[in-house]
């Protein structure tokens, strides 16, 4: 066998990974992890959520210098002291946030950072010719010539394969690629994962999905508060396994649900036409009622206009036309912070943008909209044994792993933020809740917890709009799901007796049949 | 009114309007490279008014305007530097950094001024040179190719910096750590030198922006001559959409509604001239509210830059 990739570049026969410390005040992120990987190999890493994965990973590619411990490639002793470094030795890593940059297209993206043929001068020309290339081996699709900001999130993602591989990436880390793929563009991404593991690459891929992992690894690692539990080969690992595992308890896969008891309609949405970023309408008179003590899943291939709806619904976005009726309040036009008050809670899609102020500490955060309210506030002045209380409370109760209330969010790993806004948004009691891909990016025993809270909120009478590209949640807890496709529901169908097949004809934009 | 519409009014208020813009092209353009990488330099008036000054004081002591021009250029590098050193190794609030650095160029060259020249002193500064061939071309010869080295240098860097930023590999890194520079540093690119070389070139032109005032368009010093030209070349670089070509419109509709009001004055045409000296700022302001929504800014402008942050 050749000792080189179809890239042309050398093969690491095997990357180790010995006795990793790492700390961060008040954490131990990483506990003497042992950890290795081979040419042809995909091994999953899986964890809670703060459980190192990202760490340990950012140390391969030269982010945090480890604090103790070794890393080696092919028996050799490597150093890293920024990506520059690992790059040099044949490393590549997918972030759990792409690192694209939007505004240069493709070929820009590529090229930025190496050596161009012609000197001081770019030769995108040849960098095109070269990305075609990999395109057709790896079996990519993307238009070297569009911007970023102009690509699916599936495309973007290619891109950053793309980035790996022409940088002759021989290992390639792979962050949560899926946690924001549709089910289509991960059948995708794992084509070209198999292809590259065929072809040579070692591969190293962190997910929260089970069924993920159990699809496309030969062997998982797992790791819980730093420190690894165990390492074990896919074949003849269960899910019940690894979920227990990773939680340290049996974790139910499996909901009940109280019989439905509906009230009155909390949320009507009538002809609802919004423009998307681009300026052409991304809603198309959207109409929509959601009870009181109801969940009503909206499922869609995300881009259909859910970001849209979502947003107008916040009162983020504004409305051409038709009206949204809170809580018998025509909110069409009002302020976020008039919904807020007639008692809407809004978890977003894209929670660091329009969820939380990075910079602010974790009990800062929890406050960010009802400070002025008792009991965190009495005549102006913030309460601050209040604010504290609460915030020990919320930060115990959803598990939110931070060394204290007082650390700025940007510290927490990805889902702990995310925890972080549900525990806020869901402690307010809302009457309304729009939430908007609860789950994304949060950790099975985190998910199971949140879908208990959404349940309890149900049948406490909230009027629940759930967002979610997952079907799985969708069929879970919904009891009725609207499909939305191309700004238009398709259909509304009954929670109960939905089908996976059924959905996803409508998701594809086919009509549900007239009943006969 | 009617005596602003001879053809040699016309003529003489393009070529003063050319003539002008030299200053904010050298200080926009350098400040478009800072911005474009993410740092907004605010200090541009003062780096302007040390190069103004060491310029003058160089050329004066060794009789050379070439040495001169060197001096302010090596000038405005050291103003640079500090920028670059408080605003992105220390991470000091760029804004606030950059009010500093004014106030600091300010003070320091109307001390120096003080103590080394005392009075207000001419010198012969760049003289203009016809180019050859097109400089004999009836009207257009006499406008566009019979200036100083400086003014052809002004515009000759504005097509330079454009090709600079879009077509080489420093230009595509100085965009990218200007837009995202997570994504950057993933990709092995330094941002913190490129930051600091943006910066400094910016500094360097701000200084011959200084030199071209006090070496070619009023060839003398004196304490704040620039009288806020720095923070009109931060204004257009936002007028110019952070791209060479609109900062050259922005500079050149300024400085020829700047020239038209010079005129007014001249000709003493029934406008108080209170009024027609607020009429270039007048427009900044409005076409800034005009222009400001549509231009797409560097998303990390004035953001400093921290490796492994979410
Ligand atoms: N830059 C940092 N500064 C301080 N603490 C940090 C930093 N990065 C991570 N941590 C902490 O280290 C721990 C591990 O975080 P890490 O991001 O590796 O988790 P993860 O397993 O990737 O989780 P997720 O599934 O949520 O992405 C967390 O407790 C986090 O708060
Ligand atoms: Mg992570």
């Amino acid at each position: 066998m050749s000792d080189l990739l179809p890239t042309g570049h050398k093969k690491i026969e095997e990357m180790r990974m010995e006795g990793i410390v790492k700390r961060f005040p008040g954490v131990l992120a990483n506990d003497h992890v042992n950890f290795d990987v081979k040419a042809g190999e995909i091994h999953a890493l899986l964890g809670e959520n703060g459980a190192g994965k990202s760490t340990l990973v950012r140390q391969l590619y030269g982010l945090y210098r480890p604090d103790e411990g070794k890393i080696f490639i092919n028996g050799e002793e490597v150093v890293f002291h920024s990506p520059k470094d690992s790059i040099a030795a044949g490393v590549g890593m997918i972030h759990q946030h792409f690192m694209l940059v939007p505004d240069l297209t493709v070929v820009e993206n590529v090229a930025l950072g190496l050596p161009s043929s012609r000197g001081v001068i770019l030769d995108l020309d040849r960098v095109r010719k070269r990305i075609e290339l990999l395109c057709q081996q790896y079996n990519l699709k993307v238009d070297p010539y569009a911007y970023i900001w102009q690509l699916s999130v599936g495309e973007q993602q290619r891109v950053e394969i793309l980035k790996a591989l022409y940088r002759g990436a021989a290992l390639l880390v792979l962050d949560e690629p899926t946690a924001v793929l549709t089910p289509q563009e991960v059948d995708d991404l794992f084509i070209t994962l198999r292809r590259m593991a065929d072809e040579g690459h070692a591969l190293i891929f962190i997910s929260h999905k089970l069924h993920e992992v159990l699809a496309i690894s030969q062997r998982v690692t797992v790791l819980r508060d730093g420190r690894v539990v165990g390492t074990r080969p896919t074949a003849g690992a269960t899910k019940t396994e690894l979920a227990q595992m990773m939680v340290g308890r049996p974790v139910i896969l499996q909901y009940e649900k109280s019989p439905l008891k509906m009230g009155d309609i909390l949320l009507k949405v009538e002809n609802l036409v919004v423009r998307g970023d681009r300026g052409t309408d991304a809603l198309k008179g959207v109409s929509l009622e959601v009870h009181s003590g109801e969940i009503l899943g909206l499922a869609g291939v995300s881009g259909n206009g859910q970001r849209e709806l979502a947003e107008a619904l916040a009162g983020l976005r504004p409305v051409k036309s038709g009206r949204i009726i809170l809580n018998g309040v025509d909110v069409t036009h009002a302020s976020p912070s008039v919904r807020i008050a007639t008692g809407q809670s809004y978890i977003p899609e894209e929670r660091m943008k329009d969820g939380a102020i990075k910079d602010f500490s974790v009990a800062d955060n929890f406050i960010l909209e009802d400070h002025a309210k008792p009991p965190f506030s009495s005549r102006t002045f913030l309460n601050f044994r209040s604010i504290r209380q609460v915030s020990e409370r919320l930060v115990q109760e959803f598990n939110v792993k931070t060394p204290t209330i007082d650390t700025p969010i940007k510290n927490l790993s990805g889902g702990n933020i995310q925890k972080m806004i549900l525990a806020r948004e869901l402690s307010r009691k809302p009457k309304v809740l729009i939430a908007s891909q609860p789950t994304r990016g949060v950790d099975i025993g985190a998910s199971e917890y949140i879908h208990q809270r959404l349940l309890e909120q149900r049948q406490a009478g909230t009027a629940t709009l759930l967002i979610s590209e997952d079907l799985d949640e969708i069929r879970a807890l919904s009891d009725r799901i609207a499909v939305i496709y191309e700004g238009e529901i398709v259909g509304i169908v009954d929670g109960k007796t939905a089908t996976t097949e059924e959905l996803g004809l409508m998701m594809a934009g086919i009509r549900e049949k007239p009943k006969a | 009114m009617a005596e602003l519409f001879t053809l040699p009014v016309l003529l003489g208020i393009i070529y003063s309007g050319i003539r002008l813009a030299t200053p904010y092209l050298y200080a926009a353009i350098g400040e478009t490279f800072a911005q474009r990488s993410g740092v907004l330099n605010l200090g541009v008036d003062g780096i302007m008014l040390m190069g103004a000054y060491t310029g003058f004081y160089v050329a004066m002591k060794t009789g050379n305007l070439f040495l001169g021009l060197l001096g302010a250029a090596t000038a405005g590098l050291l103003m640079g530097l500090l920028m670059s050193v408080v605003s992105v190794s220390l991470q000091a609030e760029q804004g606030i950094s950059g009010i500093g650095l004014n106030l600091f160029g300010l003070g320091l060259s109307t001390l120096l001024f003080k103590v080394t020249l005392g009075g207000v002193e001419s010198i012969r500064g760049f003289q203009p040179i016809r180019v050859p061939l097109l400089g004999q071309i009836p009207y257009l010869g006499e406008i566009f190719f019979n200036h100083n080295l400086l003014v052809y240098g002004a515009f000759l860097l504005v097509p330079l910096a454009n090709y600079v930023l879009n077509n080489t590999t420093f230009g595509l890194k100085v965009r990218a750590v200007g837009q995202n520079p997570q994504a950057a540093d993933t990709l092995g690119v330094n941002v913190t030198l490129i930051r600091y070389t943006t910066v400094c070139l910016g500094g360097i032109l701000a200084g011959i922006a200084g030199a071209s005032l006090s070496l070619a368009l009023i060839n003398l010093f004196q304490e704040n001559m620039t009288s806020g030209m720095g923070f009109i070349a931060v204004a257009l670089v936002y007028f110019g959409g952070w791209r060479p070509w609109g900062v050259l419109g922005g500079a050149l509709l300024f400085s020829f509604v700047n020239a038209l009001q010079l005129w007014v004055q001249v000709k003493g045409i029934n406008i108080p001239s209170d009024i027609a000296v607020m009429m270039p700022y007048i427009l900044t302001i409005i076409a800034l509210t005009l222009s400001g929504r549509r231009a797409r800014q560097p998303q990390a402008l004035t953001k400093p830059f921290e490796r492994g942050e979410n």
